[in-house]
């Protein structure tokens, strides 16, 4: 019995076909761990579902009356795009606190004592916050349907908007993944993350058209990653985008700019994760 | 007859059963052998330096208690041990391989439990279990029997559907214990397995580790209970400040320390004092006097011929005795000879700069 309980690990070295099989599989083990978390514990869910409910009710019936949308337009329809924006900055949060708490926990160096490929664990978890996003997604499309917002362009455009949503999420939970890694307990990583998850929703479009800012200001604003997904959102849900009449590179081409930033944070922070994963073994 | 689907299968799984007793009947290591071997490992954290030359050999099948205070690089040398850090000089092999260049070898047969129990809170107790067995490759109905025959094991069966955040802390030690078993790996890392636990959990633990080492298990098991290093361990090594200090059997360190004392237990209403002085006429080396528990000891070359003199000299003092006997030096006498100071947890040094 105890034979055929032996893990049938080859004793040779691996071909890279099999060695890039099983990461793969690694990774959705891992991933099934982060899905089957949710369920168990939907409480964990807050920051992307009960949050961003409570910011659409604040904005929609409390700062909403008082904001008025350059050229006209209805300022329910103008936020939901913004709301876009900030799910994917939560997402990033919940990244960072999760890659610190299993470093606190000895988990990751559990993980790390086991014959897996180093890149599984992070790419698990990235998968599995990925799926946190899609749940983001749907509950800010019933929300929106609730409190007025519609899609006025057809299907197509919008699964390009969701697309776009989901591809910066994924750039934004590596840069989640090193945050988590560079501080010391989740503490401080929710903490870090509430530092810049508040200059990077508020800075921007997300809520307010960014004419009435201070020049300064509006030249952030209209380049922060937020305000170009949130931007392309309104363009691609044919909402009312005020965003369009500014000049600002990212405002002119939102659906490019956020694919670019996309790659662009990919291509900085997917790396460096891995890096400092590897570090970790190697201090 | 059956389908060729369902002979390929049962060909599939005929050579995989080959290649697995193959594979155990060729292992790289064969009993006999050290199954964990480290030479001179040195390891600094910026100005700390946390191991500075560590050697250590443990044939396969027995037991190795790492034993020393807090921050005296136990948990350094495991870390290094199970490939989770890279020494800065030194090498170390576990099962026959290189942990530094053959680290992927290495983690295939290796279990490690570390201090804090490495589990997921959210996650079932089988949860837990089935997850470690797919990251080990076996297949999902595999991974769940396996978990399923550990938890029974363990004593946890009853609450295997429970999210592990409900656990007691003995029952997350045994949860830990069992993921680190998971693929039944040659060599076991056990870093201060029982620090945190009740008396009944310990002894449960013992019990398991004693299991393992009879089916075949090498463990290395760091500890700051001597109790736990008497009794668990073929071999003990004390380490300090990052460097052996001593090694040997329980038996050895013991004589290291000067070999047996005689010890007089004194009656309630005769004089401590006179019992040391009379004592003192029969042994070497200074006497200790113990007020609360109304003793006196000290080390006796002849052993227990010194005995009836003794007694024939304490009863001519006028003294009383509840008992005379011999004691063996206990692992603290040895840790407090050997490095000066008792293996209760000291501050470290940061913190004696700070009080200083």
């Amino acid at each position: 019995m105890t034979s055929t309980m032996a893990p049938l690990l080859p004793s040779h070295a691996e071909s890279v076909a099999s060695r890039a099989w099983w990461a793969m599989r690694n990774s959705l083990v891992l991933a099934r761990r982060g899905v089957v978390r949710i369920i168990r514990e939907p409480s964990q869910l807050l920051d992307v579902t009960i949050q961003p409910l409570i910011f659409v009710l604040l904005f929609v019936y409390v700062f909403g009356s008082a904001i008025h949308v350059p050229g006209g337009g209805n300022y329910h329809e103008y936020l939901i795009g913004g709301m876009f924006g900030m799910a994917l900055v939560g997402t990033a949060q919940g990244t960072a606190v999760g890659v610190s708490t299993d470093m606190a926990t000895g988990l990751t160096d559990r993980f790390r004592s086991l014959p897996i490929a180093r890149s599984a664990v992070l790419t698990g978890r990235v998968i599995a916050d990925l799926l946190t996003e899609v749940v983001a997604i749907l509950v800010l499309v019933l929300t929106g349907l609730a409190v007025g917002w519609r899609i006025h362009n057809g299907p197509g455009d919008a699964l390009v908007a969701f697309g776009l949503c989901l591809l910066i999420a994924f750039a934004m939970t590596w840069v989640g993944a090193c945050a988590g890694m560079m501080v010391k307990n989740p503490e401080a990583a929710a903490a870090v993350g509430f530092i810049f998850f508040l200059p990077l929703v508020f800075v921007s479009n997300t809520f307010v058209p960014t004419q009435g800012m201070p020049h300064w200001l509006q030249v952030a604003a209209n380049w922060n990653p937020v305000s170009a997904v949130a931007s392309a959102c309104r363009n691609l849900f044919g909402n009312p985008n005020p965003s369009a009449d500014i000049s600002a590179w990212p405002m002119q081409h939102p659906e490019l700019a956020t694919v670019l930033w996309s790659i662009g944070l990919i291509a900085i922070f997917a790396p460096l994760a891995v890096h400092l994963y590897r570090r970790k073994t190697l201090r | 007859m059956g389908s060729p689907a369902l002979a390929f299968r049962t060909l599939y799984g005929i050579v995989q059963r080959m290649t697995t007793v193959l594979r155990t009947s060729v292992a790289p290591f064969r009993s006999g052998d050290l199954a964990i071997e480290a030479h001179g490992l040195e390891k600094s954290f910026g100005q700390t330096r946390a191991l500075v030359g560590v050697d250590l050999a443990v044939p396969t099948g027995t037991v190795l208690c790492v034993l020393g205070p807090n921050g005296s690089g136990k948990t350094t040398t495991v870390r290094v041990l199970t490939t989770l850090l890279r020494p800065d000089r030194g090498s170390a092999r576990v099962a026959g391989y290189d942990v530094v260049t053959q680290a992927t070898q290495v983690r295939r047969e290796i279990g490690l439990a570390g201090q804090s129990a490495a589990l997921d809170e959210s996650l079932t107790g089988l949860g837990n279990l089935v997850m470690i067995g797919q990251l080990n490759r076996l297949p999902r109905r595999e991974a769940q029997h396996r978990a399923r025959e550990l938890l029974s094991r363990f004593d946890l069966a009853d609450a295997a559907d429970r999210g592990v955040k409900t656990y007691s802390g003995g029952m997350r030690r045994r949860l830990d214990l069992a993921a680190s078993l998971v693929v039944n790996p040659p060599v076991l890392f056990l870093d201060e397995p029982t620090t945190g636990l009740d008396p009944r959990s310990r002894l449960a633990l013992w019990d398991i580790i004693r299991t393992l080492v009879a089916d075949g298990t090498t463990v290395l098991l760091t500890t700051q209970y001597l109790e736990e290093a008497d009794l668990l361990a073929d071999r003990i090594v004390v380490i300090d400040r990052g460097a052996v200090i001593a090694q040997g059997t329980s038996d050895e360190l013991k004589s290291q320390v000067g070999g047996d004392r005689i010890q007089v237990t004194v009656a309630s209403g005769s004089d401590l004092t006179v019992a040391g002085a009379t004592l003192a006429h029969h042994a070497e080396g200074p006497v200790h006097l113990d007020d609360e528990r109304r003793t006196v000891d000290a080390f006796a070359p002849d052993g227990s011929l010194a005995i009836p003199a003794i007694a024939a000299a304490m009863s001519a003092a006028g003294v009383v005795m509840d008992d005379l006997g011999m004691v063996r030096p206990s692992l603290d006498d040895v840790f407090l000879t050997l490095t000066g100071h008792s293996v209760e947890p000291v501050a470290d040094q940061s913190e004696l700069a700070r009080l200083a």
